[in-house]
């Protein structure tokens, strides 16, 4: 009985909420959006995943002014639905008392078309703030994430986090806090991350394994990497390329490291600008990359993890990586990490705005091989490939040391751009 | 109570139609009829109800090796629509027909090492094979054991027991809502049983006419079709049943494989733990996680060979913490045999698989 009631409850007061709407002029041919209001008391959490379950196509979940205290998962598997607040300081899903059994995140979506969510704050979730797995057409807007007790390593993994999703556009959101990825897209395609501040995460923003994203007019402070556009092997989707990141600000990203170990953003050197590892075609341009104490954006290949790979579909290698007219500034100063400290030693400091480990594709063509990383027109911005191949600690004992190219002669070659994003099915 | 549905929405349309928008009136119309909000309704068992005697074409089975529920019993049963039967196959969950309907009953005893003592039900998860696919409800019973009632929203129910120990033990359980039924359930898109398939199913049952084969029982009274060579899942706490290896990785599908499979809700982290999967990279050996987050425990990969101690599928099957513990869903408490069982398959592991 008492379920009963709830229900009738939501429904009623979705009706009398559409109620308050004025009434068109004309007749409208789609049928009236549904905005069930979940306002915060006694059961909230669960008149709003009972809301959640009873969603049909082209509802509004909306929650009111307050703080709403879930101890489970708030799950959706209704295509088309919104789930929106009154904006992210009035309107905060707390997981502070999330017990164990009830699921692994904050929020959890699984329809396979459409879901939009805006407008309000996901804070101490015990895994990710919110997971969409396996959507077409996903929105993020103004949403917050973040954990109370600041960046610490028992924080959830990731703050938003798309995966296995089409045509995905996060904006205007903020997270901080998160032991793994503020913003992660995984093993997506067409994807738009614009406008969105992430700062003391482990990572600011990451796009890894997916296809054809753009990453623009975000800032990233204070993270221990800004931005990450890496490929990892053993996965689903293996073909990491098309990326374009411009016009962001990736500033002092310098926060130590706290992912836990094992995790493979726990080897990003704190002090990274940004990172790209083992993807194909990003374009970086026009961003303004300052005072990253490692360096401002590094090239590197799948093996410098010193991970193994046994994946004989995975390509560990960058190609048509192009870096041209961003802003550079005041980066290297005290580079961090364990592959700095080695590198240190063959190399000195400060250590260059631009860091490539030279790595290319032995299956590719000579020629290929050689236009694998393009940097041009970045103004006195300073560059180094510090020739990975030849440090291992034989020729580290046998006093071999490798060669440091600081030359951008050999890099110069013009890599085309990449067309823009165009989200499908979204306005 | 449908009356009071019934009569609840007439109010409701009246409402929606007193603010002049017919849209709105043809959405409530269009709401799909709720499910019976009582247990009873469903007439799958005779005499009294917390009996769970099976009615008439109702027949109950058990699994070689069953998912861990924080140590509840469990009751399955299985009704086919009179006169369809389904189709044999060696591999796959079974192709049951539209009206199947399969009721899980979770209780704890009052003692385990003496059933004598009885029983408390909890729940009752029933999974319905409708036109449109298949619909997961969660029945929760009275504290009277008269009845179980739908709670789509699932629940909590504190219990307590003496274990096989003799120890009391207590327990916050969880009732999964109706989208944590998704959660194991969703099978690329549509939801599907996960127990019954041939390898399962394969073993004894004691009916009441007498011990027999479960799929042969099957075949005999005309639901299964086509029965042959059927293999057989070993049952993980039966040594005599398979090996060490055997046994771990009957556990592992079973409480890990629903979602740890290709298609599958955790397809996108790479880890695949069916029975079948025989790489071992794809099995965990040496993979790096992929979003583990606070997972690792500080550990580099899901399995290291013969060091369960630095492998995180250990690390994990032995947390209750809700970001770190794996499964994920319906179970809050570890299960510390299942956990014995794979630590012993990890030391086992030559080492030469790294």
């Amino acid at each position: 009985m008492r379920f009963k009631t709830y229900w009738l409850v939501i429904v009623l007061m979705g009706i009398t909420a559409g109620c308050d709407r004025p009434a068109p002029s004309v007749a409208p041919k789609a049928p009236a959006t549904r905005v069930v209001q979940i306002e915060p008391g006694v059961d909230a959490a669960k008149r709003a995943q009972e809301a959640l379950i009873l969603a049909k196509p082209g509802d509004i979940v909306e929650f009111g002014v307050g703080t709403f205290e879930f101890k489970s998962t708030l799950s959706l598997d209704v295509n088309d639905v919104t789930i929106r607040g009154k904006g992210p300081e009035a309107t905060i899903l707390s997981f502070k008392e999330q017990g164990q059994g009830t699921g692994g995140e904050g929020i959890l979506v699984t329809s396979k078309e459409k879901f939009t969510l805006h407008d309000l704050a996901i804070v101490d979730a015990k895994g990710d703030g919110i997971k969409v797995n396996g959507t077409n057409r996903v929105v993020f807007r103004n949403v917050h994430v973040g954990w109370s007790n600041g960046p610490k390593e028992t924080n959830g993994g990731y703050g938003i986090y798309p995966v296995q999703s089409k045509n995905v556009l996060i904006e205007s959101c903020h997270v901080s806090g998160a032991a793994d990825s503020g913003i992660y897209v995984g093993q997506s395609t067409n994807i738009v991350i614009r406008g969105n501040t992430v700062e003391e995460n482990v990572a600011g923003i990451e796009v890894e394994n997916s296809t054809d994203a753009d990453v623009y007019d975000n800032t990233a402070t204070n993270n221990s990497g800004g931005v990450l556009v890496f490929t990892l092997p053993n996965l689903p989707k293996k073909d990491g390329t098309n990326c374009r990141v411009f016009r962001n600000k990736l500033a002092g990203n310098n926060h130590p490291n706290f992912a836990p170990k094992g995790n493979i953003v726990a080897s990003v050197p704190p002090g990274t600008g940004m990172m790209i590892m083992a993807n194909d075609r990003v374009e970086v341009f026009e961003n303004t990359i300052e005072g990253n104490d490692t360096t401002g954006v590094s090239v590197v290949s799948f093996l410098v993890t010193q991970r193994p790979i046994k994946d004989e579909g995975y390509n560990p290698y960058c190609a048509g990586i192009s870096i041209h007219s961003n802003q550079f500034a005041n980066n290297g100063a005290k580079p961090q990490g364990s592959l700095a400290t080695i590198l240190m030693l063959v190399m000195g400091k400060p250590f260059p705005d631009i860091l490539y480990d030279g790595l290319t594709d032995p299956k590719l063509s000579e020629t290929d091989r050689a236009n694998s990383l393009s940097v041009r027109e970045n103004g006195s911005a300073t560059f180094a490939n510090f020739d990975a191949a030849s440090i291992d600690p034989k020729n580290m004992l046998t006093g071999k040391k490798p060669k440091i190219v600081r030359d951008l002669k050999g890099y110069a070659g013009e890599i085309p751009s990449l067309p823009e994003v165009k989200l499908e099915g979204l306005n | 109570m449908r009356n009071v549905v019934r009569v609840l929405a007439l109010i409701a349309m009246g409402l929606a139609s007193g603010c002049g928008k017919p849209a709105a009136e043809e959405k409530i119309a269009d709401r799909r009829a709720e499910p019976p909000a009582l247990l009873s309704s469903y007439k799958l068992f005779a005499g009294e109800l917390r009996e769970l005697r099976p009615a008439s074409g109702v027949i109950p089975y058990d699994l070689n090796t069953p998912l861990f529920s924080d140590y509840t019993d469990k009751y399955r049963f299985i009704k086919l629509p009179a006169g369809t039967n389904v189709q044999f196959q060696a591999e796959d969950v079974f192709q049951f027909p539209v009206g199947t309907i399969i009721a899980k009953t979770f209780a704890y005893p009052v003692d385990a090492r003496d059933p004598s003592l009885g029983r408390r039900l909890i729940e009752t998860r029933l999974l319905i094979h409708e036109s449109d696919g298949w619909v997961g409800l969660p029945y929760v019973w009275n504290d009277e054991q008269t009845e179980a009632r739908l709670e789509l929203a699932g629940g909590a129910v504190d219990v307590s027991w003496v274990h096989r120990d003799g120890n009391k033990r207590t327990n916050n359980y969880i009732v999964p809502n109706a989208n944590q039924c998704k959660g194991c359930h969703k099978i690329g898109e549509m939801m599907q049983p996960i127990g019954p398939t041939a390898r399962q199913l394969n073993r004894d049952f004691a009916y009441e006419n007498g011990r027999d084969n479960q799929l042969k029982h099957w075949a005999n009274e005309g639901l299964l079709a086509n029965l042959s060579n059927a293999p057989k899942l070993a049952v993980w706490d039966e040594p005599k049943s398979g090996t060490v290896e055997e046994r771990a990785r009957a556990w592992l599908e079973i409480n890990c494989a629903h979602c740890h499979r290709p298609d599958g809700p955790a397809r996108n982290s790479g880890l695949d733990l069916r029975f079948s999967q025989n790489q071992p990279v794809a099995l965990g050996v040496m993979k790096s996680p992929v979003a583990a987050g606070p997972g690792t425990g500080g550990r580099s990969f899901d399995i290291v060979p013969g060091k369960p101690d630095e492998s995180i599928l250990m690390f994990r099957i032995a947390s209750t913490h809700p970001g770190i513990m794996m499964p994920e869903l319906g179970k809050r408490l570890v299960h510390d045999e299942g956990v014995a069982l794979v630590r012993s398959w990890i030391e086992s592991m030559p080492h030469e698989l790294k």
